[in-house]
């Protein structure tokens, strides 16, 4: 119980300081910003398709949110431990009573709770003014709240992943080096190198069988899939998210890659941060 | 004594490869007194107290706190800590940063804001740390480390960067404390510093326990020789020199040295030197020099 209280004293503190520092009012604006923009300059003008905004928005949006999302929790999330052995607070802080598993658990739950109050703000505002503006339906709503919600599943494995590679080095500088790499690796040139190899593979059994599991594989991807296939819409998609409707596995999988991303990464930042000698 | 100590170190190494940080020190520390930890730079202070906190495993030997492991529940509880280098949150205030970590140690923060008041900064409780100034953040570690009034106060040179009066008053505070029985591990690089505020002082120098025990008792066993200067009479220092043998320093003076015991008997010696003395000036051993006697370091000119 004792435990407990300690977890919400670190959390509250983490939360605290990103409201200091801006973090959340930054994040906000943005995550307001990109999905108002996808919103009316993107699909606006179509003009024919009124009531289904709200859901050819969402559909953009995830595509969008695979870059944002991550982004802004690798930023939240990527100094958390580093940082913290830099400024000598770490060595302070796991002198009292504050177990190595519980810092770890309950900054991330800090983190996630100033990057969830981001997402649901600046999408539940961009939702708002797109149904104020078009109308909305069921479908729609629906669409924007599956968005909404694993969007912020996407931030959770993101920031424990942060978390992960803030113990590894001791300087915050290399944590962020390392964040921009897990950043550029998983989210734009795992992309780039599966569709660079099922070209080179011109529909052959790489493209049929490894393909679809190792799109599905990377978290990103799994976010959009997951999102795109429940989505009923007869806008084209195209490139990987063309996988969406052909998906040879249960939507509910990318869900799951996604649980697992989140359980590894901080199952590996707990490991990590255990063996640091403050 | 070994038994009601609340920190008992018994022969204990510390490797970082291969250097051996900590070699074969044994100490122990009663509730109520307090021990100061006296080294040059990379002597094993700071790795010691990190072993004391489960930071760091030993090579060898033992320790306890409170009876148990380092870094277990009971040690953690009974321990506060104020490292060398911290800077807290720059964002939060003096009172955010002392209810999180009273929150941290399970003691409501409540009864940990007046320790602000206790360190001297009550009234910068509202502000943000990043206004604090050098000092300010040091009574705030210290505060900090008072939180739930600890058994074991172990304090990295908590002293550093405090002026003389700053410095007085954290001795102050760590005095009232050890009178309420906690006990009091801290480091220094200058046993002048210390002089009257401690009870008992330990010299590492690489890593090794060079000395133990009181100031009064360490100056004693050191035995230190006393530095005579005479200053001899116009034209007269070599007929002095010959004399008094010693040695000669700005071509007027001779240094000589004598055991404390010898003192009376050097200087009726001199006296008999009459017209070719024209003053002499005498210097007892002081505290750097007795450090400096048991960290091995030899001051420049020093006689052997
Ligand atoms: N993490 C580490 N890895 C390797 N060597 C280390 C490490 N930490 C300390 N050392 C070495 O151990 C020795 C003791 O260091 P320590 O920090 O305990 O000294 P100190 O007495 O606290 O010095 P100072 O007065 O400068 O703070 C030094 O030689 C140092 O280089
Ligand atoms: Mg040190």
């Amino acid at each position: 119980m004792i435990g407990l209280d300690r977890m919400t004293a670190v959390a509250a503190t983490e939360f605290r300081l990103a409201f200091r520092n801006r973090w959340v009012l930054l994040s906000t604006l943005a995550f307001t910003l990109f999905a108002l923009a996808l919103a009316f300059l993107g699909s606006g003008p179509s003009g024919a398709l009124k009531a289904d905004a709200l859901t050819l928005t969402a559909a953009s949006l995830s595509t969008l949110t695979v870059y944002l999302v991550p982004l802004m929790a690798l930023l939240v999330s990527y100094d958390s431990i580093a940082g913290e052995i830099e400024r000598g607070t770490l060595a302070l802080v796991l002198a009292t009573p504050l177990k190595r598993g519980e810092l770890v658990l309950a900054k991330f739950c800090g983190h996630l709770a100033v990057l969830a109050l981001a997402i649901a703000i600046g999408y539940g505002i961009a939702g708002a003014v797109i149904a104020g503006a078009h109308g909305a339906d069921d479908a729609g709503l629906l669409a924007w709240a599956r968005l909404l919600s694993t969007a912020v599943l996407l931030g959770a494995v993101f920031i424990a992943l942060g978390m992960a590679l803030s113990g590894l080095p001791r300087q915050t500088g290399t944590a962020a080096a390392l964040a921009i790499g897990a950043w550029l690796v998983l989210v734009v040139l795992y992309d780039l190198a599966l569709l660079g190899a099922v070209i080179v593979d011109q529909g052959g059994a790489f493209t049929k069988t490894v393909f679809p599991a190792l799109v599905l594989a990377n978290p990103g991807d799994a976010f959009r899939l997951y999102n795109l296939a429940l989505i009923e819409s007869n806008a084209p998609i195209a490139g990987l998210d063309g996988l969406a409707h052909t998906l040879p596995f249960p939507v509910s999988s990318a869900l799951l890659v996604l649980v697992l991303w989140l359980a590894a990464s901080l199952a590996v930042a707990w490991a990590l941060t255990r063996r640091i000698r403050p | 004594m070994t038994d009601a100590a609340i920190l008992s170190v018994e022969n204990l190494t510390i490797r970082f490869g291969a250097v051996t940080a900590v070699d074969g020190v044994s100490l122990s520390v009663a509730p109520g007194e307090r021990v100061a930890l006296l080294g040059h730079n990379g002597a094993g202070k700071s790795t010691l107290f990190k072993t004391v906190l489960g930071f760091l495993k030993p090579a060898g030997g033992h320790l306890t706190i409170a009876g148990a492991t380092p870094g277990s529940d009971v040690a953690r509880r009974a321990v506060s800590y104020l490292p060398e280098q911290v800077v807290f949150p720059k964002a939060l205030t003096g009172a955010e940063v002392l209810t999180h970590f009273a929150r941290l140690k399970g003691v409501a923060p409540k009864a940990a804001l007046p320790l602000l008041e206790t360190v001297g900064i009550a009234d910068a409780a509202k502000r943000a740390v990043g206004t604090y100034s050098k000092g300010m953040r040091q009574r705030l570690g210290l505060a900090q480390a008072l939180i739930g009034t600890p058994r074991l106060l172990l304090l990295d040179e908590p002293t550093s960067g405090l002026d003389p009066v700053s410095r007085r008053e954290f001795y102050a505070v760590l005095e009232a404390s050890a009178r309420a029985g906690t006990a009091v591990l801290l480091s220094s690089h200058s046993l002048s510093e210390i002089e009257n505020r401690i009870d008992r002082i330990a010299i590492l120098a690489k890593g090794r326990l060079r000395a133990e025990g009181s100031l009064a008792d360490l100056s004693r066993r050191a035995g230190l020789p006393i530095r005579i200067r005479v200053e001899a009479a116009e034209g007269r220092v070599e007929a002095l020199h010959a004399r008094l043998g010693g040695e000669r320093v700005n071509g007027r003076s001779v240094v000589v040295t004598c055991r404390a015991d010898e003192k009376v008997g050097a200087l009726a010696r001199l006296a008999e030197l009459g017209p070719d003395v024209a003053d002499i000036d005498i210097a007892l051993p002081d505290l750097d020099d007795v450090y400096r006697h048991y960290s091995g370091v030899t001051a420049q000119g020093a006689i052997q």
